[in-house]
């Protein structure tokens, strides 16, 4: 942990302690002493394991942020949320289709949205979250696709919204619906995908795999790189 | 924000960033590319494989063999269990197949193993996709364009893996890829894709032909959610128990895996599982700090399984190879160690000394790339040492939207972007300043092309299987490992359950395995597995005055 001597008191679920002032929070609660097993995931950034609601002090508003990437700040007050209560509709995806009928069918909260813009506020990745449930309540998969691309499901949208909408969910379905159904398909990988089932491979597997060290090594090395 | 001392060196890189430029446009490699030779030098003198790494092996299937140290001391340890504590004769959940990790390769597999009939547990440490899988950045790898035939795949993996790797397990990695990248997007995986709907392939380090397939910079994050997803629409089928870490393989009489010992973390219970067969997706050891390495992994990446396997008569191979990803954040302090795609240089990022130039092609093979990166910071003296006493070189992020146009790090980098911007580092006009990290862990659990192992009835895949990628992986092949292999262990796991007949359970293997540790005067208060690792600082500790310790765990 960085730590040049400064400190700063930051309030741990209400109980105050001494950390480094350049600490993440997940740094400065195990500076403190605590052993996480919630809350902790990649600690990169990348899982939403570690959703984390804090204030300041002289400031009426409640700030969200992930553990393992939000730094600490003089007398925060900060808890984290280990676990999200969000529901999740059950669906084969082989039988559903792009649209904002399975929108309504699956998550039909979503038309509650008061486009309130607090999930937006939220969001620890700066996404535009009333905007991809928005475009939702359109049926433009492709825009649900894009805007939530990089969503971690942290929850945090979840549990600020008035609408009781779990967002993240939305964001998964709509990629997954992308993903199958309206992403153009690539032919090169039909075409390759067609000559290995018919074994077109199989000779230069063979050569390869009884080649000597020796052999390979030679191949290896002289193999041309692509520009 | 750089600290201004090192603004100069900063000041070098742009200096010759132009000269860099019209290089890399030429297409001709930037740096020579190393021979054997030169290879196998860098190797031997840096990287930390050979540096004092390893240490023999005592008790078990690969008994005098060298191991990496922190491996064997993981082995040579008590189990948590006794097994007087447990009447498996009333298990308290029965299963067809019992999944241990709920990463990739586990919800690989359980998909798989549905489709085929079959009812699964998955007992996860953390929740389902706390995993490695969900972290990586960069691609996966997977040989669909016409100059690219899955033999020129076999190739580059075995010569990245120091042609250790065993054939047959990297024949079904590289002909089985292109139907795995059909598989996952008819899962709903989105590819990024080129106006000609073709699939976007770029290079990673030792390929000669380009065929990293991404989804943005989230790639792992956008596939492990696509089969979390899938896996919880089926929770008939599925029974997925988090924070319920297996601690110890059930056997039968006969020696055939037959369960496991499941512990919840949270209520200290312990819980048997009964399963006509047992697959072992636990990933790697990256938190067990190798050789004191900084680590890119996630938090519950202790090598877990390694363990239970070995303890059941498991053998491993190559534990005493390590993968140190070349490009680790060094600074700011907050992300040190963090990982930086690899995409980055196959996108045109280069990797530069404090004087600006150039010591390294930037796609050499991880294990290769990582070593020069060690020899320039350290023999060569030509790193740039950060405010807490690290050092690293500087890779160079901005050449990228000189090379590719403008937007396209927003576009294809968006994770990198929003790593750096919180600490006022713009990647497209500031290079990052970067140090070798610990990535991966290149053997496991020896495996043949259907996951077996020795021990009948345990499969395993993905990370903490061994004889994939030999002695050093390349980037893009471990979303591929635990794709490939999670569907085929599911597949076989499925099918080996139709005709199984388990006999009486036993934990005898694990009274054995005592036995042994005492035989070879073995004394340790080590407990394994490990499971978490520990960050209470010491003066912490020493005020716990009435706190129990099981190994790392309070």
């Amino acid at each position: 942990m960085a730590n040049k001597g400064k400190f700063v008191t930051v309030f741990i679920m209400g109980k105050g302690y001494q950390v480094p002032a350049e600490a993440t929070i997940m740094g400065a609660m195990e500076y403190a002493g605590y052993q996480i097993k919630r809350g902790a995931g990649c600690r990169e950034g990348f899982c939403g394991a570690c959703a984390t609601v804090y204030r300041l002090p002289g400031d009426y508003k409640i700030y969200t942020g992930l553990a393992c990437t939000t730094l600490v700040e003089k007398d925060m007050w900060l808890s984290q949320l280990p676990a999200i209560p969000a529901h999740k509709s059950i669906y084969d995806i082989n039988k559903i289709e792009p649209n904002v009928a399975t929108i309504q069918k699956l998550y039909p909260e979503v038309f509650r949205c008061v486009a309130c813009n607090a999930c937006t506020k939220a969001c620890p990745q700066d996404l535009e979250v009333m905007d991809y449930i928005q475009a939702a309540k359109r049926g433009d998969i492709e825009a649900v696709m894009d805007l939530s691309f990089d969503c971690l499901c942290c929850g945090l949208c979840a549990i600020r919204c008035p609408a009781e909408i779990v967002q993240f969910n939305v964001g998964i379905l709509a990629k997954r619906l992308y993903g199958k159904y309206l992403a153009p398909k690539s032919k090169e990988l039909n075409i390759r995908i067609k000559e290995i089932k018919k074994n077109k491979y199989d000779k230069e597997y063979n050569d390869l795999m009884t080649a000597n060290k020796e052999d390979l090594k030679k191949q290896y090395y002289a193999r041309d790189i692509e520009k | 924000m750089y600290p201004d001392y090192m603004s100069k060196s900063l000041n070098k890189v742009i200096q010759t960033r132009n000269k860099r430029f019209e290089l890399a446009k030429s297409g001709k490699p930037v740096f020579p590319p190393m021979s054997a030779k030169e290879r196998d030098d860098v190797l031997h003198k840096f990287h930390p494989d050979y540096k004092k790494s390893r240490r023999k092996i005592n008790i078990g299937p690969n008994k005098g063999e060298m191991l990496t140290t922190e491996v064997t001391d993981i082995l040579e340890s008590h189990s948590r269990i006794k097994p007087e504590y447990f009447d498996l004769s009333k298990p308290d959940y029965k299963t067809d197949i019992l999944i241990i990790g709920g990463g990739g390769g586990g919800t690989a597999a359980a998909i798989t193993a549905i489709q085929n009939g079959a009812k699964c547990l998955i007992s996860t440490k953390l929740r389902l996709g706390d995993a490695n899988s969900m972290m990586s950045q960069g691609g996966m790898q997977a040989a669909v364009t016409k100059q690219d035939p899955p033999t020129r795949h076999y190739l580059d993996v075995i010569g990245g893996g120091h042609f250790d790797n065993k054939p047959e397990l990297v024949r079904v990695l590289t002909e089985e890829a292109p139907e795995v990248a059909n598989w996952l997007e008819e899962l709903g995986v989105v590819w990024d894709k080129l106006a000609d709907t073709s699939l976007q392939v770029l290079h990673g380090g030792g390929t000669s032909r380009k065929r990293m397939l991404s989804s943005r910079d989230y790639t792992g994050a956008i596939i492990m959610r696509t089969l979390m997803d899938e896996v919880r629409n089926h929770p008939d089928k599925v029974n997925v128990l988090e924070f319920m870490p297996t601690v110890e393989l059930i056997l039968d009489e006969q020696g055939k895996c037959a369960g496991g010992v499941l512990y919840n973390l949270e209520t200290e219970e312990y819980f048997t599982v009964k399963a006509k067969t047992t697959i072992i997706t636990t990933g790697g050891f990256g938190r067990l700090h190798i050789k004191g390495f900084d680590t890119t992994n996630h938090y519950g990446a202790t090598g877990d399984g390694l363990v239970l396997a070995y303890r059941a008569g498991g053998k491993l191979l190559y534990m005493d190879s390590v993968q140190y990803h070349p490009t680790g954040a060094a600074f700011p302090e907050q992300i040190a160690g963090f990982l930086i795609t690899e995409k980055i240089r196959g996108a045109g990022g280069q990797p530069v000394n404090k004087d600006g130039e150039l010591f390294v092609y930037p796609r050499e093979p991880r294990d290769v790339e990582s070593s020069a990166l060690i020899r320039e910071s350290t023999e060569r003296k030509n790193g740039v040492e950060t405010p807490s006493g690290r050092v690293g070189v500087w890779l160079d992020s901005p050449l990228i939207e000189m090379l590719q146009g403008e937007g396209y790090v927003q576009k294809q980098f968006p994770a990198m972007l929003r790593q750096f911007i919180r600490y006022e580092i713009d990647i497209t006009k500031e290079p990052m300043l970067v140090f070798p990290s610990l990535h991966y862990q290149n053997g496991g659990i020896e495996i043949n092309e259907k996951c077996e192992t020795n021990i009948p009835g345990l499969y395993v895949a993905g990370e903490a299987s061994g004889g994939v990628h030999g002695r050093n992986r390349l980037m893009g092949n471990s979303i591929l490992d635990y794709n490939v292999f999670g569907r085929r262990a599911g597949k076989y796991a499925s099918t080996y359950i139709k005709s199984v007949k388990l006999s009486k359970l036993s934990l005898d293997h694990i009274n054995r395995y005592e036995k042994e540790l005492k035989a070879a005067g073995i004394r340790t208060d080590r407990i394994s597995p490990v499971l978490l690792p520990s960050y209470t600082p010491e003066d912490v500790r020493k005020r716990q005055l009435t706190a129990k310790y099981e190994g790392t765990l309070r």
